[in-house]
This record gives C-alpha cells, structure tokens and sequence, in this order.
C-alpha cells in the first residue's frame, strides 16, 4: 500500500550563530550560566530600550548563504513577527520576512541512489526565544530570558526531500558547511541546530501537494528519522480510511515513538508581520561582500578533491578525514610538517580512531598538536623507534600531548641497531630455549615467533624487528 | 476581510472579535463598538492613501534614510540577573515564574 504514495518533505532548519554576543544587544550567548544572568533591557523587550544589530551576525548569514550557492539580497530589512508566549517578552520576534538575507540557493546530497540538488528557498537572521522550564510539582512554568536574542539563521528548505535518509543526507551536509565555516558548532543535542519538518504525502505521480503537517524541534537526526517513518504512516493510513489530513503543528514524543497535534489558541499563525521600525535596512556593498567571500574557507567537497588529488591519498581516507573540520586542520598542519601525507592520514585513521572510540571521543575533543604527531611520524619513520614504541609514544601523544623526541629520549627508547649486541642477546636466548630451537628444527615455523618475542622482552621491546629476524633465522 | 471598494468600510462583529483575541484583549460591548468605528475610520483613511498613483514610486522600507547601524561582537554586560528579576511579578530562584504553558 506505501508503495503507492510518495512522501514530499521541506525542513526548517534553526542554527544558533556562534557569536560571543546576542543578536541586538551586548549580552553574552554562553551556554550553562545561571538562570537570567545574560540579560539586559533590550533582549527582556522592556518598554524603551531598542535593538542595534551585531554586524558579525550578517556575516555569518551571508558566508552560510554564499556556502550553499544562494543569491544575497545586498538589501535586507527585519521585520516584527507577533504572537504572545512567555518565552518572547517582547510579544513579538524580530525576523525577516519580506527581504531575507539569502534566497534561491542548494545543496548537493549523497545518498545511495546517487546525487541530489536539495533547494534552498531563503535564508534569514532572526532571534532565539528564552527557554521554559516546566515545574513538575506546581502548575507553573519558570522561563529563563538567557537564550532570548541569541542570533539564529532559519534555512528554509523547497520541499525537495522524498525520504528520512534523504532528509539526514542534508542535514549532515548542512551540519558540516556551517561547522567549517565556523558560524556554529551545531550541536542538536545543545539546540544549537534544530529542525522542523514539514511532511505531506501524495499519490505517487500526483502533481498536487496533500496537505502537510508540522513537527517542531526534534532533537537528533535518529528521533528526526523516526518521526518521518511515523507521520509518514500516519497520514497514509489517514487517507486509506477516507479521512484527510489536517495542516497542524504536531510535536514528536520520541520516547513514545508517536506524535500528537499541539493545542494552538484559535489562529495563533497569524503573526501580523510589518516592517520592523527600530531597525534600520543593512546594504551590502560589493566590496563587503567580496570581502566575506574572499574570507570563505576551503569547504569538505573540495578539501576531499584535493586531498586525493595534491596527496595522493585514497578516496577512503579523504572522506573520513574530511568528515570533521578538527580531523582535517590536524591531518593538514601535521603534513605541512613532515610532509608524509599518508603516515599521517595512517595515524588519524587508525590510532587515533581507535583511541577515540575507546574514550567515546569525538574528533572536536582531541587534544593533541600537529607538531608532535608529526615528530613521531618522523621517528618511527626514520627508524630511532620501532612500531610497537611508536604505538607506545603515540598513546602518551593522545593523552597527554607529550613531545615525543623528549620523551624517547628520557625513557630510552630507541631501537638498538647494534648488531654486536642483538647476536649476543639472541645467542643467549638460543641457548636457553633447547625446546623452541628443536620445535623450530622439526618444521614448526611457529616456533620462531616465540623465540623474537624473547628477544624482543629481552630487549625491552627496542630491537629492530628485521634485524632479529634475520639474525635469529642466520643462527639457527 | 469585508472591504468595500468604494464608500465606507464595515467592520463585522466577527472581526473585532478575531483582533480582540489576537491582541489577547477582553473588549466590553461599548469597547467593541467602539473599536469598530475607529478601525473602520483607519481602513477609510487607507483607501484615501490607495488613490494615489504609486506605480513609479520605489516601496519604501524605513522611514529614515539611515541602514547600515551596528554593533561589534563584543559582550558588556557582566550579570543582568537581578536587574531583570526586579520587573518580575512572581519569581523562584533566578527564573520569572509563569502560569503552566501548555504545549511544551
């Protein structure tokens, strides 16, 4: 029966702007303070007080803009959304409606069917309500003004998206252009980044949008998937029966795996926009804007091309060290200086992955510089130590940040190149194993492993492996 | 809504109900007659202002030939907390305190 139907779906994407200050006024946007310590008159909307715009936020509008091909309006105005809400004191929001910063751009999404060009319709700045916390014990609701004003980008998709994983595809490739960019750390399960989805389904081939529905503010990309598998069904199953689909906000209970319509006061979407009169218009000059253009940094799509093309590295290590700006600034710094592009990619993927895994790390919480990965790189290379030192040194590297050239040499760990002394070491090791020596004699091939890992003990793990195992099989 | 082209406007009991609730106001009987006669007075002074040829005119956005007003990202304020609580009817704690919202 779901084969008949197609799901149609636009999101409206909320990102927090990482500026150190609120949108229209100099409070700070630090995330944990106590209840209410970041405010002042203008983001508590006390009567009087009036807005004056951070200029980083356009700045950080227009890069997103220009990063997902959209068209800048070089004139933008802001406009006053009203509806009354204990989280807005102001009783209404200030937004964009009429001249939104950015317009008509897209992105290009990956997913198994191949690529996708996912539109974009407009992008514009507006500011963040407080927060409500609900009391579970009175029948109040305790609101904290700290996150009021801080800046957001609504990016408002066209409803190009067909699928949960087309809608995750986007998502991840939205994430990362803005990660890169640095406009915000788009943590969702900070709210940094949030999303409303809007979903509606139709008989496939039907030219004619169904009517859709809203769910607001679902927090990860797994709860955004389950929702639009469980709407999906819901509308379907809606017009099976004969009945239609109501256009409403509904909120998603992830917990419960089930959505339901949110009471809104009779017309509440009626928000009576106008022009916003404390507000002056923003031009955009050429010269400003070629100004952040030429500030844009290498975005993952290219930096994944030239990563194969001017490394040399293999399409598989391109797309994981790409996949987190952190990975890709230690990977491109430690290779400035060691030059060993794929020594270093090896580290990342490998130790380091491991490590992190271990530590349920992500890439945003490595702590150690370029520089001493990079010294290691040249040590192990270079063979003062051996590969099972270099796991040994790294592991301090991870944890600790040690400079590696110090700490072989505080802990003497180079490997012993000298072949006087591995002969003895290994005649001596002959000697006191009659039983490996026989075994090895009388075919058993394994026998030899256990006789270098002697050596190796003996040694304290610093002989070059080859040269064991070539002076171990010359004395048998 | 009901707006007649030429001569008077007519603003239905209906409508003044509607803007009474969007603006969360609770109009007596006087009040809503009232308010009827001013908003039909505002939309006859509209209509006044339609007659006038704008093709050629540029929209305008604000009235002052002023853009381009900023601030620099850099924060001032220390701990607005108390300041800010002191406008609260109700407090507990650091927060204002609010009847229970419903559909959070």
């Amino acid at each position: 029966m779901n084969k008949e139907y197609e799901t149609v779906i636009g999101l409206e994407v909320h990102v927090e702007l990482a500026t150190k200050t609120k949108i229209f006024c100099s409070c700070s946007t630090a995330f944990g303070s106590a209840p209410n310590t970041h405010t002042c008159p203008v983001c508590t909307g006390m009567p009087g007080s009036l807005p004056v715009l951070n200029k980083k936020v356009v700045e950080y509008a227009i890069a997103v803009g220009l990063a997902t091909g959209c068209e800048i309006n070089q004139y933008s105005k802001f406009d006053r959304k009203n509806y009354f809400y204990p989280d807005n004191p102001q009783n209404y929001q200030i937004s964009q409606l009429y001249l939104p910063i950015c317009h008509d751009g897209g992105i290009e999404i990956e997913t198994q069917a191949g690529t996708k060009m996912i539109g974009i319709h407009e992008i514009h700045m507006e500011e963040d309500a407080g927060k409500l916390i609900h009391d579970d014990w009175e029948e109040v609701s305790l609101v904290d003004y700290n996150r009021s004003g801080v800046p957001l980008i609504e990016i408002v998709s066209e409803p190009d998206m067909r699928s949960a994983e087309e809608v995750i595809a986007y998502l991840d490739k939205l994430r990362m252009i803005i990660q890169y960019l640095g406009a915000s750390d788009c943590k969702m399960q900070e709210g940094s980044m949030r999303a409303d989805v809007n979903l509606s389904v139709r008989k496939l081939g039907s030219k004619e949008f169904g009517t859709r529905t809203e769910m607001k503010n679902i927090g990860s990309f797994k709860a955004i998937a389950r929702a639009i598998e469980a709407e999906k069904a819901r509308q379907i199953d809606l017009l099976e029966s004969g009945e239609s689909v109501v256009q409403e906000t509904r909120r998603w209970n992830d917990e419960q795996g089930y959505s339901y319509a949110m009471r809104s006061k009779e017309d509440a979407q009626d928000y009576r926009y106008f022009p916003e009169p404390d507000l002056v218009p923003i031009e955009v000059s050429d010269q400003w804007l070629q100004k952040i253009r030429g500030r844009q940094p290498e975005l993952r799509d290219q930096k994944y091309k030239r990563y194969v093309e001017q490394y040399g590295l293999p399409a598989y290590d391109a797309q994981i060290l790409t996949s987190a700006k952190k990975l890709a600034d230690l990977f491109e710094e430690a290779v400035k200086l060691c030059e060993k592009p794929k020594k270093v990619s090896n580290w990342l993927m490998g130790e380091t992955m491991r490590l992190m895994k271990e530590h349920s790390m992500d890439p945003e919480d490595i702590a150690f510089s370029p520089v001493n990965l990079a010294k290691l790189i040249v040590l192990a290379d270079a063979g003062t130590i051996n590969g099972t030192v270099a796991k040994e040194v790294f592991e301090q590297v991870f944890a600790n940040d040690i400079d590696p050239d110090q700490y072989v040499e505080q802990k003497g760990l180079k490997t012993v190149n000298d072949e006087d002394a591995l002969r003895k070491t290994i005649a001596q090791i002959i000697e006191d194993n009659p039983k490996s020596v026989e075994d090895y004699h009388n075919g058993k091939e394994k026998a030899i492993g256990f006789l270098v890992g002697q050596t190796m003990k003996a040694m304290k793990g610093k002989a070059n492996p080859g040269m064991v195992n070539q002076i171990l099989k010359e004395l048998l | 809504m009901e707006q007649i082209k030429t001569g008077k406007n007519v603003i239905s009991d209906q409508t003044i109900e509607y803007v009474g609730i969007l603006a969360k106001l609770e109009l007596s009987e006087e009040e809503k007659q009232a308010a009827k006669k001013d908003m039909e007075r505002m939309l006859d002074y509209i209509d006044k202002l339609n007659e006038l040829d704008t093709s050629q005119t540029e929209p305008m956005s604000h009235i002052f030939s002023v853009k381009n007003v900023f601030r620099e990202d850099v924060a001032e304020h220390v701990d607005g907390g108390e300041d800010t609580l002191a406008n609260a009817p109700e407090r507990k704690d650091r927060a204002f305190v609010v009847p229970k919202t419903v559909d959070q």
